[in-house]
């Protein structure tokens, strides 16, 4: 008996072990790899900003920046809302609308990333074009705002960002909302608190785990390719106006991969890769850490 | 002056005279029922509750006794499909009528709950919490003082005088209970509701939790509901025993736990149920 | 007191404000994905090869054929080594290597899609030479691998504790007991599970990108490039011909129909079990 649990264990371990192992691969490929990249340019590769492959240039700043920027962006619009919705769903909404929403919001979900680019090629970025073209001119001297309306540029790619992070990050917090104790609440309404009041101390007791529900959404919006290639303009230029196309690392990948015509082009590629792949790593990591210590507690 | 100290075994004892029972009433309540959907949780409650006095509400568990004690402030407002029949007057004033403001209305009732819930703040943040959403004071000095007034009054201060920005999570069980009452008490209610409030408690801490209970009945009217009979008889000038969502009796506790009139009250008490 | 009251109102109208504004790109999404495929989706869509760059017609039917067998292939990969890897999480649950095994899951949850397709190219396209279905088919089946395992982990915990002791208390052993009765108990979640893991990869553009590629002509080879209902919706979308657009709308419309009847699935399952236990 013994040794056939033994023997069960170990042939189930070994499809469990191909996990750690897969991952270790994931790692240990994408270093091997760009090292040619690595050692040829070491920091200076995040440095520079002149992205010019065909003619020897590997400035890979732009592409950092450009992820960043987009997904603080796309954060800064989407935690209100998925805030607003976790907070509507959990604490607000009538029973009989609790179900059809959670659907819909998982339905944000799983529409998948192409679909929602070819709405942002078609639809979204046409929109943006015209708001962009009717700025007024005072407003378009402020550095945020500056540029022609193309249209397709940050904006566009921060505004299909932040719907698609959106049912990440309210997901979560509808769940860390759940875990928040009755009693919390009734403690601020017994002593004369507003709905808003009570909420917001049921809000500050989950405080950890809701910023690991951003988190999460950070994370998403840091690895998103498809819908952000389509509308972000893929220009590799460092720029603070919403109105510049610009680029980031997961979409030069997605663009210029199979055009890599020589290995140092590539494994400048895979470079990026490598480093998209720790931050979004790092930011996961942190994440999940937040709302496990949250459901410890 | 010396304040006469709660008596442990139940009968004979030191007790201040009661008033006799007439009004002003502080709490009236009239024929008041309370639905859960469908589902009939009180029937027809009428009960007069006098000023300064402790009444205590006693019965097995599911008679209703939190309940009704939750119906006093309206907390089960927050409970979906929760309907009220009849009048909850408090100082006259029917709380289930029309154009009533709950939130206002709220601060003036305290509510103390079976397990501790301190927000996850400081011990001055926790008794700060009800005074600042309030808006009652007008400086920081003037906050620190209701603060210290009030854990004083829920005979915490010594204990926590000198770390009140340590986090409330890091006190004993007794001691965050104290801390609720504090923070109850510093928004300066009428009424003090108590539900259960020693049941998670150790023998001393209840004890301590029992004492306040007798000092701060000069300035409160308090309402506690409890499991424990002997708890009852030792704290409360009043009794009310519910059974089934129905009040059996309400009496003056020397009265209810040495002559009851109801014989479901008297087999409760002897225990031939519960 | 004014105050406050009318700050609990604004908030409480801000929350449900949210709500619609989160809606409304979903509704937004779904009217312009129907109205604008439908036209475009005929028989021909379904049955015909894309025609030569500029010319008008064809359609998506070596696409449609793609993605079906690199989600096949995805699934054979994935499905044996997800259930598997959950069942030893769930059996084993204390144990570090389980933790070691739960992180990595996690993580490769988290590996946008692009990187893993830096890695099959890396793990498949470079020793094979060039891209292939196969390749293709690994992207998507390490994007599942931590999909499954999770999901099974968590439905097979939810099994109750009382069903694996009356199984040892027969006599069996730990494989039987885990095989008869524990994975089939929670058998439909796992269904329902790998079902919405499935969808999830048919939706996957970029792990595609340069891993099967693309290929213009009808391939079932699992060594040659093949077509993908996404690569050739992003491969149309960015193209300037009006009638590549209109095939690119189509294209999304399938996807979206797709992964709609498998939520909608999903969740009739999940309801039926629940009233099938009488929960």
């Amino acid at each position: 008996m013994r040794s056939t649990d033994l023997g069960f264990r170990v042939g189930i371990g070994i499809f469990a072990a191909a996990l750690l192992l897969i991952v270790v691969a994931i790692g240990l490929s994408l270093a091997n790899d760009s090292s040619q990249s690595l050692q040829r340019f070491g920091l200076n590769f995040w440095r520079t900003s002149d992205w010019n492959p065909v003619a020897g240039e590997f400035g890979a700043l732009p592409f950092i920046w450009g992820t960043l920027y987009s997904s603080a962006l796309a954060l800064l619009i989407a935690t209100p809302v998925s805030l607003g919705i976790a907070v509507f769903i959990s604490e607000l909404c009538p029973a009989f609308l609790r179900t059809p929403l959670i659907f819909l919001t998982e339905l944000l979900a799983a529409i998948p990333s192409i679909v929602y680019g070819l709405w942002g090629i078609f639809v979204l970025v046409p929109a943006v074009r015209v708001v962009e073209a009717s700025m007024p001119d005072g407003v378009r001297e402020l550095p945020f705002f500056s540029g022609p309306p193309f249209g397709v540029g940050m904006l566009a790619a921060a505004l299909i960002l932040a719907v698609m992070v959106v049912p990440f990050t309210s997901a979560v917090a509808r769940e860390v909302l759940k875990t928040v104790p009755m009693t919390q609440r009734e403690a601020a309404y017994a002593l004369g608190a507003t709905r808003f009041e009570a909420i917001r101390a049921a809000m500050f007791f989950a405080r950890t785990g809701i910023i690991g529900a951003v988190m999460l959404g950070f994370g998403r919006a840091l690895g998103e390719t498809m819908a952000v290639t389509m509308v972000i303009g893929n220009n590799p230029q460092v720029s603070l106006s919403l109105f510049a196309p610009q680029y980031t690392m997961a979409a030069v990948l997605a663009n210029e991969f199979t055009e890599a015509a020589n290995a140092l082009y590539l494994s400048a590629l895979i470079e990026i890769g490598l480093v998209l792949f720790i931050i979004t790593l790092a930011v996961n990591a942190l994440s999940r850490g937040l709302i496990w210590s949250m459901a410890q507690s | 002056m010396a304040i006469p100290r709660p008596v442990r075994d139940s009968g004979s004892g030191i007790r201040d005279p009661l008033p006799p029972p007439e009004g002003p009433w502080k709490i009236e309540v009239e024929h008041l029922s309370f639905f859960y959907g469908d589902k009939r949780a009180l029937e027809d409650i009428s009960i007069k509750m006098q000023p300064n006095l402790v009444t205590a509400f006693i019965g097995p568990s599911g008679c209703g006794k939190s309940t009704f004690l939750r119906t006093l402030n309206r907390m089960n407002d927050i409970i979906p499909g929760a309907r009220v029949d009849g009048r909850v007057c408090i100082d006259g004033k029917d709380i289930y009528g029309t154009n009533v403001d709950v939130v206002s209305m709220r601060r003036t009732v305290g509510m103390v709950f079976q397990k501790s819930n301190p927000f996850p703040k400081s011990i001055f943040e926790n008794v700060a919490y009800g005074i600042r959403i309030n808006k009652m004071t007008s400086s920081r000095s003037e906050l620190a003082g209701r603060v210290e007034e009030s854990l004083k009054q829920a005979a915490l201060w010594d204990e926590v005088k000198d770390r009140l920005h340590e986090s409330a999570l890091a006190m004993s069980g007794g001691q965050q209970q104290r801390l609720c009452i504090a923070r109850a008490l510093a928004v300066k209610p009428d009424i003090l509701l108590m539900d259960e409030p020693a049941s998670a408690l150790d023998p001393i801490a209840t004890q301590r939790i029992e004492e306040l209970i007798y000092q701060l009945k000069a300035d409160y009217t308090i309402v506690i509901v409890t499991h424990n009979m002997q708890q009852a008889a030792r704290v409360s000038d009043y009794t009310a025993f519910f059974l089934l969502g129905r009040l059996v009796e309400y009496e003056r506790t020397d009265k209810m736990f040495t002559a009851p009139s109801e014989k479901l009250t008297e087999d409760y008490l002897t225990g031939r149920f519960g | 007191m004014m105050l406050r009251k009318i700050v609990s109102a604004l908030f409480v109208g801000a929350c449900a404000i949210s709500v619609v504004l989160a809606l409304v790109p979903l509704a937004f999404v779904l009217f312009f994905v129907v109205s604008q495929g439908v036209q475009s989706l005929n028989v021909d869509f379904f049955l015909h090869n894309p025609r030569p760059v500029g010319e008008v017609g064809g359609g998506m039917a070596n696409a449609i054929v793609g993605t079906l067998m690199l989600t096949g292939l995805a699934g054979g990969m994935a499905v044996p080594i997800g259930i598997l890897s959950g069942v030893y999480l769930s059996e084993y649950r204390g144990s570090r290597f389980a933790s070691a095994v739960r992180f990595a899951a996690d993580t490769m949850n988290g590996v946008p899609s692009i990187v893993v397709g830096v890695f099959a190219y890396a793990a498949v396209v470079l020793p094979l030479g060039h891209f292939s279905t196969l390749a293709g088919g690994f992207a998507l089946g390490v994007m599942m691998i931590p999909i499954i395992t999770r999901t099974t982990e968590e439905l097979l915990l939810l099994v109750p504790n009382a069903l694996r002791e009356g199984a040892l208390a027969l006599g069996a052993t730990r494989a039987r007991a885990v095989f008869t009765v524990i994975v089939p108990a929670a058998l439909p979640g796992i269904i329902t599970g790998v079902v919405l893991a499935l969808a999830r990869v048919a939706g996957e553009t970029a792990p595609l990108l340069f891993t099967s590629f693309n290929n213009a002509f009808f391939s079932t080879s699992l060594t040659q490039p093949i077509s993908s209902i996404t690569v050739q919706v992003f491969t149309y979308a960015i193209s300037p011909y009006e009638d590549w657009h209109r095939q690119a709308w189509a294209g999304a419309l399938v996807l979206v129909t797709i992964v709609l009847m498998c939520s909608m699935a999903a969740r009739l399952a999940a309801a039926r079990v629940m009233r099938v236990r009488g929960q």
